[in-house]
C-alpha cells in the first residue's frame, strides 16, 4: 500500500530527464569500462595502440567474447551454464583432430554438440530441473570426452580456420572487426527480431509469455541451443588461434563468461541482458587479463586476483546507479 | 434470466476446491454483449477463482463453461484469447524487462516482420491515447522502468488492442486499485464507451462508488456462491454491504463471560501503522486476543512484522515489552524447513532451552515436540518424520507448535489458517482460548470474519491504516465489511 499511495499522489506527468539519466549510465557503464582500461593501456604503454597493438592485444578476445555470448543466452532464459568452459575445450579437441583428419564426422560431431545443448534444454524445462546442476554434470562429460579424445595436448587445426583467423583486414584489427560482428549479429538476434522479445520475455516473466500462447518449452530449446552454437564457434576460433588443441584449454572460461555477461549490464535472473554489453565486457576482461597487467609489470600471480579487483569495481559501480534509480 | 445469442459467457454450476477449500460451490454466471457486469464480495468470496476459470489458468472441477454459444471441452488460456476473452489480473502480466511495444508484441503473435516494432508501438500508443489521454508512456520504454501506476495502464491498453483476434469480453480485476482518480476515471469512461461499442466487461473492485455508478448489473459472491445478482439501479451502498455480509444475527462465542475485561492486565504492544494519521494505536494486554481485520494487503501483514522487528530492534512507532513468535499465513515460502524432521521444525524458536553445552539435546527436542504432538495433535507416527510427511493443516499445527512452545509471550498470526479444513481450526481455536487464558497475548491477522468474533477486539485496516476499532460486543461482519469497504472510500 505505501508504493501504491505514492504512485497516486505523484503527479501525471513526469520530467523524462530525469529518468533517462541512470538508465543511459547503466547502458554505458561497461563501454566505459573499457575505455578506461584503453585509456590505462595508452598511458602504460602507448605502442600498444596501434593497428598490430590491437591485432596481438584481442586476439584471444574473440572466442571470449564467443563464449560469453554463448553464456548470455543461457542467462536470458534465467539459467546458468558451468559447462561452457569445458565444453570449448571438448569442441577444441574435435576440431584439432577429427575435423582436420575427418572432416565429414568432425562437423557431424559439432552439430551434434549444438544438439545435446538444446537437448539439455528441453530437459532442464521438462524436468524443471535446476540449471546449475545440470550443467556442472555436463561438465565433467565434456572434460571426459575432450580427454579421451585427445589425452595430451596437440593435433593441429585445419588450414582453413588458420587461415580464417589470421586475416588481416585494411585498417580495422580483425579481433576488433570479428567483435563488431558478433555484437551485430547477437544485437539483432535476440534484441530485434519479434521472436528475441518473446525469448527475453520468457525470462522476465515466463507465466506471462506461457499464458500469451508461447511455448515456454521451444523458447528454453532456443536459447540453449543459441548457446551451443556460440560454444562451437568459440571453440572453432579458439584452435585457429592457438593452432593445436588440450582437453584443458577452456578451463578459465566458464567464470570469464559469467563474469563478461555481468560486466556487460546483464542480471542474472529477469532476462535483462545486453549482447553488446556482453561482447564489450569481454573484451574488457582479455584486456585487462593479461595485457594491462603485464604493462603493468604485476607478476602473473597477481593477474587473477587483479582481475577480480576490476570486477568488484564494475559492479559495485553499477550497484550504485542502480540504487539511485531506485530512490528516483 | 434470458439465454440468446448474446450470451457471450455462461457458467452452469462451476465448482472448484482447492484441498479441503471449497473456492466455487456451483457457480452460475451469464455475461452478455455489450453489458458490463460487476462481481463484488468480501475476502475469499470467489470473485478471483471464477475469473481464473473464465481465463483459463485454473480448471473448473465441475460444470458447464459455454462461450459464445460452444461448449469448452479443452478450455486454456490459449483458446480463452483465440475466443477474445482478455483478462487484466492484480498481480502484473508484463514481461518488466520488455518494452511496451515487445509486451504488445508478446500478446500478438501476429506482429512479425520487419517492422513488428514500429507496429506494436502504434497499436499500444494509440489504444493508451485513446483510454489515459495524455498518459506519457512510450513504446520504447521498459516496464521495470515505469512506476506501477503506468503499468496497470500499459496493461489494461494492452487487454483493448486487437490484431487478428477480436475482443469480445475484458476482465478487469481491481483495475483501479492502482491508479489515481483522474487515471481511475479516464478508464471508467473508456470502459463505457467499449461496452457502448459491443465489448463485455467484468468488472471487479472494492470501491462500491464505482461499482454503482459504471456497471449495468451486479452479482455479488460470498463463500464460494452468486448470493444476489441484479441490475445495478437495484441496488445501493447499503444493500450491497448486506448481501456480502450475510444478514444472519451476531453470534457470541459461548464462553465470552469468562474473558477479562479489557485493561485489567500489563500492556504488552501499543503500535501505530505508518499510514495512520489520527491517534489510533493498536493496543494489546496480556491475555488477549487481538484481531486484524480488513481486505487483504491492506497494511495488516506490514504492521505484524513491524511489531516482529520492534521486539528486537526498538522503534518509536511500535512498543513492545514481551518476547515475540510469529506463525507465518504462506507455509510454504516462510514457514516450514521442507527438510527437515518434525521435531526439528517445532523446536528451531526453542534452541536456547534445548541447549546443552553448544550441542542441540536431541532427547529435549524430543520432548518438547512430544509434548506438542499430544497437545495439538499432530497426526503423525513418529515425530522425526520429514515435516512434508505431514498434511497441511498438521504442518500449520507444527507451526503453532512451534510458536507456542518457544518462550514468545506474544504470538503474532499472519492469518494462518488459510486453506486448512475445519477440524484443524476449531482445535487450534481452542489451544489459542487456552494460551491466552494462560496470559498469552495473540495477535491474529485473519480474513475470516468467524475467526474475527474468537477474538476480544478488532482493528479493521484500510488502506494501510485502521479505520474501525471494534470491542468484541460491538462486532458484527457488517460493520467491518462496512469499515473495510467504505472506511475512507476516496471517490
Amino acid at each position: 500500500m505505501t508504493a501504491k499511495s505514492s504512485v497516486a499522489a505523484r503527479p501525471a506527468f513526469m520530467p523524462f530527464g530525469k529518468t533517462d539519466s541512470p538508465r543511459l549510465l547503466r547502458a554505458l557503464l561497461p563501454a566505459l569500462s573499457l575505455a578506461l582500461v584503453l585509456l590505462a593501456i595508452a598511458w602504460l604503454n602507448q605502442r600498444a595502440i596501434s593497428y598490430f597493438g590491437f591485432t596481438l592485444m584481442l586476439n584471444l578476445a574473440i572466442p571470449i567474447a564467443l563464449a560469453t555470448v554463448a553464456q548470455m543466452f543461457i542467462i536470458t532464459g534465467n539459467d546458468l551454464d558451468l559447462s561452457i568452459g569445458a565444453f570449448v575445450g571438448f569442441v577444441g579437441c574435435v576440431t584439432a583432430t577429427w575435423l582436420r583428419d575427418t572432416p565429414i564426422l568432425g562437423i557431424l560431431t559439432l552439430l551434434g554438440c549444438v544438439g545435446v545443448y538444446a537437448a539439455l534444454g528441453a530437459l532442464i524445462h521438462w524436468r524443471n530441473l535446476p540449471s546449475i546442476v545440470v550443467t556442472l554434470g555436463m561438465n565433467f562429460v565434456w572434460q571426459g570426452l575432450a580427454v579421451l579424445l585427445l589425452p595430451k595436448p596437440g593435433g593441429r587445426a585445419p588450414d582453413w580456420l588458420l587461415a580464417s583467423m589470421s586475416v588481416k583486414p585494411p585498417l580495422v584489427p580483425f579481433p576488433v572487426l570479428a567483435a563488431l560482428i558478433i555484437a551485430a549479429v547477437t544485437y539483432f538476434g535476440l534484441m530485434r527480431t519479434s521472436y528475441g522479445a518473446i525469448l527475453r520475455g520468457s525470462g522476465g516473466n515466463a507465466t506471462a509469455i506461457g499464458r500469451a500462447g508461447w511455448s515456454l518449452l521451444k523458447a528454453k530449446i532456443v536459447l540453449y541451443a543459441c548457446a551451443g552454437l556460440f560454444g562451437v564457434l568459440s571453440g572453432l576460433s579458439l584452435i585457429g588461434i592457438t593452432t593445436s588443441g588440450d582437453a584443458n584449454i577452456g578451463n578459465g572460461y566458464t567464470l570469464l563468461s559469467i563474469a563478461g555477461v555481468i560486466l556487460g549490464g546483464g542480471e542474472f535472473v529477469g532476462g535483462r541482458v545486453s549482447p553488446i554489453g556482453a561482447v564489450i565486457g569481454a573484451l574488457t576482461l582479455a584486456l585487462a587479463a593479461s595485457p594491462l597487467l603485464t604493462f603493468m609489470h604485476l607478476p602473473p600471480d597477481w593477474q587473477v586476483a587483479a582481475n577480480g579487483a576490476i570486477l568488484i569495481v564494475v559492479l559495485a559501480a553499477r550497484a550504485l546507479i542502480s540504487r539511485r534509480e531506485v530512490e528516483q | 434470466m434470458t439465454l440468446g445469442a448474446s450470451d457471450i459467457v455462461r457458467l452452469d454450476g462451476v465448482e472448484k476446491r482447492f484441498g479441503a477449500v471449497r473456492a466455487l460451490d456451483s457457480v452460475d454466471l451469464t455475461v452478455q454483449r455489450g453489458e458490463c457486469l460487476s462481481l463484488v464480495g468480501h475476502n475469499g468470496a470467489g470473485k478471483s477463482t471464477l475469473m481464473h476459470i473464465l481465463a483459463g489458468t485454473v480448471a473448473a472441477d465441475r460444470g458447464r463453461v459455454v462461450i459464445g454459444g460452444d461448449e469448452q471441452k479443452a478450455y486454456s488460456p490459449a483458446r480463452a484469447k483465440h475466443l477474445g476473452i482478455r483478462c487484466v489480473f492484480q498481480e502484473l502480466s508484463l514481461c518488466p524487462n520488455l518494452t511496451v511495444a515487445e509486451n504488445t508484441r508478446v500478446f500478438h503473435p501476429v506482429l512479425t516482420g520487419l517492422n513488428w516494432r514500429r507496429k506494436a508501438g502504434a497499436l499500444i500508443t494509440s489504444k493508451l491515447d485513446e483510454i489515459f489521454p495524455g498518459h506519457g508512456v512510450g513504446a520504447s520504454d521498459l516496464i521495470q522502468d515505469l512506476p506501477i501506476a503506468r503499468r496497470q495502464m500499459v496493461e489494461v491498453a494492452r487487454a483493448f488492442t486487437a490484431t487478428d483476434e477480436p475482443v469480445r469480453l475484458v476482465i478487469l480485476d481491481e483495475p483501479t486499485s492502482s491508479l489515481d482518480s483522474h487515471t481511475a476515471g479516464q478508464l471508467l469512461a473508456f470502459m463505457r464507451r467499449a461496452v457502448a461499442n459491443g465489448i463485455s466487461c467484468i468488472f471487479i473492485s472494492h470501491l462500491l462508488g464505482e461499482v454503482l455508478q459504471n456497471s449495468d448489473r451486479i452479482v455479488v459472491m460470498r463463500d464460494g456462491r452468486t448470493i444476489a445478482a441484479d441490475r445495478a439501479e437495484a441496488f445501493d451502498r447499503n444493500r450491497l454491504v448486506t448481501t456480502m455480509g450475510g444478514t444472519e444475527a451476531p453470534t457470541t462465542e459461548a464462553n465470552a463471560g469468562d474473558r477479562l475485561a479489557r485493561g485489567k492486565t500489563p500492556l504488552h504492544v501499543r503500535a501505530r501503522p505508518r499510514q495512520q494519521g489520527g491517534s489510533t494505536d493498536l493496543v494489546a494486554h496480556e491475555g488477549e486476543i487481538i484481531g486484524l481485520a480488513g481486505l487483504a494487503g491492506h497494511g495488516q501483514t506490514d504492521l505484524l512484522l513491524a511489531i516482529f522487528a520492534a521486539a528486537t530492534s526498538p522503534r518509536p512507532d511500535v512498543a513492545v515489552n514481551a518476547t515475540v513468535a510469529l506463525v507465518a499465513g504462506d507455509r510454504q515460502a516462510d514457514g516450514i524447513f521442507p527438510l527437515w524432521s518434525i521435531a526439528e521444525n517445532i523446536g528451531i524458536c526453542s534452541l536456547r532451552k534445548l541447549r546443552q553445552g553448544v550441542l542441540i539435546s536431541r532427547r529435549r527436542e524430543d520432548t518438547l515436540a512430544n509434548f506438542w504432538r499430544d497437545r495439538i495433535k499432530i497426526r503423525t507416527p513418529d515425530i522425526h518424520n520429514n515435516i512434508l510427511s505431514l498434511s497441511g493443516g498438521n504442518q500449520q499445527k507444527a507451526l503453532f507448535a512451534r510458536a507456542l512452545g518457544s518462550e514468545a509471550r506474544i504470538v503474532l498470526m499472519d492469518d494462518p489458517m488459510r486453506g486448512v479444513d475445519v477440524g484443524t481450526k476449531l482445535e487450534v481455536y481452542d489451544l489459542i482460548r487456552e494460551e491466552a487464558r494462560g496470559g498469552r497475548t495473540f495477535i491474529w491477522y485473519t480474513t475470516e470474519t468467524d475467526e474475527l468474533k474468537k477474538c476480544d477486539h478488532v482493528y479493521v485496516f484500510r488502506n494501510g491504516a485502521i479505520v474501525a476499532d471494534l470491542a468484541r460486543g460491538e462486532l458484527t461482519e457488517e460493520k467491518v465489511i462496512q469499515s473495510s469497504f467504505i472506511g475512507t472510500d476516496p471517490r
